[in-house]
């Protein structure tokens, strides 16, 4: 499946069928630093994604000064 | 997953509250966050006139029409901080997003008002972007809630911003910003002989129960259309890394973040607070805005004018000689 990721934008391969969970342990990342998007639509992290799918993980934390 | 309320398909999990809501009862449940804990630390009243500091960012635009929904008086107040272009789009997001919603926005602009960037300010002071740009929203939007009359100043900051200070304040115990960390700051007046003159306008953060992951869910879910890029300055930023932190920690544990900052407010700043003496406040020499009186003198000027000046020597000086490479053998 298409993986869109932020800062900076770019597209990666994961194989399919996944479940997202299983999708952002393999790209290395924390489900509760992120959002997964699928059409428009929001995803938790025991849905099934097929290898046909695009997804966006959308990073939730920013920084900044207090 | 299933939705709590009503049993359809969930979208979003918040496992810190063991639950998972449909797209429409997670609107619900975010406002209904949002308006306790307005009423719990007692932030404002529907009378009063509100000014919202908005970046553009997901927080302040979902905040703000959150407020407008639950029906307060809320205006805008967007700073151009000069940002290349992700302060272009950033003002762009808040200014289509008032249109959208019908809401009236102040926009101002760093540059307009003092002349200067916040690249110039970090390149000038040789300090980290943070620190002068923090400073210069702080003075920039108490001036316009001033001049406007408002009642209440109100900032985006969410559950994960003020766990992220409260972890960095612990960890360098920095009582003095332990004393003060709350979801409320009071308006403070001139101390005598200036008493009567309010300079300090009451702060408020009513994401203060809203996770950041929530209010990005939240913005999503109702199509509002912020800047999900990252401020170019802010890499490497220890509240940053201190947020991935305590991320890891949620994640392993879900519930942490929220124990630990409101257990901070049960238990323990009350001590903070008890223990410090607040500084009385004088007018500065310069701006007549508020400065403390242990830097009184003939000359009491705040931290922001310093700043300023400072800046402001410095862009006429020639910049300093480069070091001359010393040769590696």
């Amino acid at each position: 499946m298409k993986v869109k990721l932020r800062n900076p934008d770019r597209v990666v391969d994961v194989d399919g069928p996944r479940t997202v969970y299983d999708v952002l342990r393999t790209l290395d990342m924390v489900p509760e630093a992120v959002l997964v998007i699928r059409d428009a639509t929001l995803l938790t992290r025991d849905e099934n994604l097929e290898d046909t799918d695009e997804i966006e993980v959308r990073p939730v934390l920013s920084g900044g000064a207090e | 997953m299933k939705c709590k309320v009503c049993r359809g398909h969930a979208v979003v999990d918040v496992r810190r509250h063991n639950a998972a809501f449909c797209g429409d009862h997670f609107v619900d449940h975010v406002r209904a966050q949002v308006a306790r804990a307005i009423k719990e630390f007692r932030m404002f009243e529907p009378e009063e006139r509100l000014l919202v500091a908005v970046s553009g960012g997901k927080d302040s635009l979902a905040l703000w029409e959150i407020l407008l929904e639950l029906g307060y008086d809320a205006t805008g107040f967007y700073l151009d901080l000069g940002i290349g272009s992700y302060s272009t789009r950033s003002k762009e997001a808040a200014t289509t997003f008032a249109e959208q919603i019908g809401a009236s926005l102040v926009v101002r602009s760093l540059s307009g008002e003092h002349g200067y960037t916040v690249p110039d300010l970090a390149r000038l002071t040789r300090r980290v972007p943070c620190s002068g740009c923090g400073l210069n929203k702080r003075y920039e939007l108490n001036r316009a809630a001033l001049e406007g009359g408002f009642n209440v100043l109100v900032t985006g900051h969410n559950l994960d911003d003020e766990v992220a200070t409260l972890f960095g304040n612990v960890l360098h115990w920095n009582v003095d910003m332990l004393a003060r960390q709350a979801p409320v700051l009071e308006e403070r007046m001139l101390d005598p002989p200036d008493a009567a003159r309010r300079v300090l306008v009451k702060k408020v953060k009513p994401l203060v129960r809203v996770a950041e992951r929530e209010t990005a869910a939240y913005a999503v879910l109702r199509g509002i259309d912020y800047v999900v890029e990252e401020c170019p300055m802010v890499e490497g930023n220890t509240h940053h890394r201190l947020k991935e932190a305590m991320t890891m920690l949620e994640e392993a544990s879900p519930g942490t973040k929220q124990q630990f900052l409101f257990g901070f407010f049960k238990n323990a700043s009350r001590r903070f607070h008890e223990a410090d003496s607040e500084d009385p406040l004088v007018a500065c020499a310069n701006c007549g805005g508020p400065t403390v009186e242990w830097e009184r003198g003939d000359q009491a000027v705040c931290s922001f004018c310093k700043t300023k000046s400072l800046v402001e020597a410095r862009r006429h000086q020639p910049s300093p000689p480069r070091r001359p490479h010393r040769r590696v053998r």
